[in-house]
């Protein structure tokens, strides 16, 4: 049996729960096994419903007042709780912040090897082997599990939801927690409303030190807003607080897949490069012919950027309102 | 206050990563090795609380002696004392339950980890640590405080923040922006030839997992280049032949 994690923010479903259990239901399918998939905290049965969709046989809901917010230990505990119930053998999480921070507390308490960060599907040819980034994007790593359940964190933005129309099978479970699982305490939550988190975006503009200073980033900005992507920058940009740290990417920032990366005066050196490197398509504009970013793009524009991102902007802007 | 600060050696960040033996290790021919950049936050952050409140301020690492300029460094920054568990770190699982078993014996106050080893991204030693202390953990955080045995953090979530607090003990793990890493000092570096480093041997030998092989990314088919002047086109392609947009 394939248990999934089916991870919610504020009772809703994201993307990348989708893709964890479709990836979970493929696994399932293969092995001519059941796939269940686990919600904890408050989510509506409609929504619940949906990962019978995505591939779930069965949902198991895990509610209370107290699992309102986030808690690693009382989470884990109610998962692998659910786990040992319904005797899973794979278990998969999303690689996500609060993925990894329950998939570590599951994997000891299910005493299950575990990978994080993970690209494949399990290859059970010799073993059962999963590949994952390693050296911040820079190489994989094909690692084999060798313990009787295993835990997979996925990442986000590498496998496709599938649709299986499954009926939904919904119950409910009380996850086995007392008060004494409750040690830490979410005081406050607060997101960024109204725009793409970058851990999430399938589009990423990312401006660097080119852009000489935090007053240039409105067409960086307006250029995201046409394109539906989120904004992104270099680590001297986040040090010199020209855009927020949670802009930064790169091997001490944050790490993205996204489908398109476009790389605004980057110079491209190789520690930004570790975070952004997986993404699917790369566009570097630079006035610098030999800046390095070019090595590593898919298109390229040797020119001044304040020349080039009006014309580039006009250009979204008449793509959208046409499509 | 007894602070647990838990220290990966890492290849430094410019390294250009290449492995050996049919592709099944990696080839530190002339790698610097470094302190994680996360676990130096942590360590510097654990120094900054003992200052403040008193305290000490213990290093540990799973590794062979090929760590031991990386852990000699952190009793250079200011840690008091320093342990080195002599073992290849297979994997998280395994670095885990020895700094666990380490940890058992000793009754820390907390325990700082980085979010992720730079080298295998892995961001679960944390986790597996206080799931087998049987204490709470808080990840990537970007600030702790600690006041009457609580500690009151701030850490990210996808799309924003969550301010947490929890009573101690407890195992958090340090993202960017917890603080600004120290810098070694003469005095510190000699005061560190004095600091106790003690080895002690491997409990247990579980085995979770083991990296078969490494790969490389296929490299890039090279970059189309677009003339400044048509500088539009670029969403044209993006659009039509890239089809990502
Ligand atoms: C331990 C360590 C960790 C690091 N981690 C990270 C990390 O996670 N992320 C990260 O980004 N960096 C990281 N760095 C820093 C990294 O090495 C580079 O210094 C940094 O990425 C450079 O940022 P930049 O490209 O914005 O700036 P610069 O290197 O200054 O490059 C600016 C670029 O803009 C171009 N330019 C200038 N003006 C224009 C214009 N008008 N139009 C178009 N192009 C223009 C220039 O040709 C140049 O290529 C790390 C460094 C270390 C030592
Ligand atoms: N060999 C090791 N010895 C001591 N601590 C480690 C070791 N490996 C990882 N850690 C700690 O665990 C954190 C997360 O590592 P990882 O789970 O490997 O990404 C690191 O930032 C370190 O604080």
């Amino acid at each position: 049996m394939i248990l999934v994690y089916a991870e919610s923010i504020d009772g809703n479903f994201k993307k990348s729960t989708f893709e964890a259990v479709s990836f979970a239901a493929g696994i399932a399918q293969t092995n001519g096994v059941h796939c269940v998939a686990v919600s904890i905290g408050h989510v509506e049965d409609a929504k619940l419903a949906e990962l019978a969709n995505y591939g779930a046989d069965k949902v198991v809901a895990v509610n209370s007042s107290k699992l309102a917010a986030f808690n690693a230990e009382a989470y884990a505990k109610a998962f692998a709780n659910v786990a040992a119930a319904e005797g899973a053998t794979i278990v998969v999480v999303s690689n996500t912040y609060s993925g990894k921070a329950v998939a570590g507390r599951v994997a000891a308490k299910l005493k299950a090897g575990i990978a994080s960060g993970v690209i494949s599907i399990p290859n059970t040819s010799n073993g059962f082997v999963v590949r994952k980034t390693v050296f911040s994007g820079k190489a994989f790593a094909d690692v084999n599990l060798t313990t009787a359940i295993k835990v997979l964190a996925i990442t986000p933005n590498t496998f496709d939801t599938h649709t299986f129309g499954k009926t939904a099978n919904l119950t409910t479970a009380d996850g086995g927690l007392s008060d004494a699982d409750f040690i830490s305490n979410s005081v406050e939550i607060s997101r960024v409303t109204g725009k793409i988190p970058l851990t999430e975006a399938e589009l990423v503009v990312s401006a660097g030190r080119g852009m000489k200073g935090p007053e240039h980033w409105g067409i960086i900005e307006e250029l995201a807003q046409v394109l539906g992507a989120a904004t992104a920058c270099s680590k001297p940009v986040s040090d010199m607080h020209w855009r927020p740290h949670s802009e930064h990417v790169g091997q001490t920032g944050i790490t993205i897949k996204p489908n398109l990366y476009i790389a605004i005066g980057i110079s491209g050196a190789i520690q930004h490069l570790a975070g952004v490197s997986s993404s699917k398509v790369i566009v570097a504009i630079n006035k610098d012919p030999e800046a390095p970013f070019f090595k590593a793009a898919d298109y390229g524009i040797v020119a001044d950027a304040f020349d080039v991102l009006p014309k580039i902007l006009e250009a979204a802007k008449k793509l959208k309102a046409a499509n | 206050m007894k602070i647990l600060v838990c220290i990966s050696n890492v290849p430094d960040t410019t390294t250009k990563v290449t492995f050996t033996d049919n592709n099944t290790k990696f080839n530190t021919a002339g790698v610097q090795f470094i302190i994680n950049p996360y676990d130096e936050l942590a360590l510097t952050r654990a120094l900054e609380i003992t200052e403040k409140q008193g305290g000490t301020v213990t290093a540990i690492n799973v590794g062979l002696a090929d760590a031991e300029p990386s852990i000699r460094k952190t009793l250079a920054i200011g840690a008091n004392d320093a342990v080195r568990i002599n073992a290849e770190p297979q994997d998280a699982y395994f670095v885990a339950e020895q700094i666990a078993a380490y940890a058992k014996s000793e009754q820390f106050d907390l325990i700082l980890t980085g979010r992720e080893s730079i080298d295998y991204n892995g961001g679960l030693v944390g986790g597996l640590l206080a799931e087998m202390l049987g204490i709470p953990s808080v990840n990537v955080i970007t600030s702790i405080e600690i006041e009457n045995g609580v500690a009151t953090m701030e850490r990210d979530i996808d799309g924003g923040k969550e301010k947490v607090s929890c009573k101690l003990p407890l195992v958090a793990s340090a993202q960017k922006e917890l603080t600004e890493p120290r810098i070694p000092n003469m005095r510190g570096i000699m005061a560190a030839r004095t600091k106790p480093l003690k080895v002690v041997e491997v409990t247990g030998d579980l085995k979770t997992s083991a990296t078969v092989g490494f790969e490389l990314p296929a490299a890039k088919g090279g970059v189309k280049l677009i003339p400044a002047d048509q500088a539009e086109l670029l969403i044209d392609l993006l659009h039509n032949e890239a089809k990502v947009i």
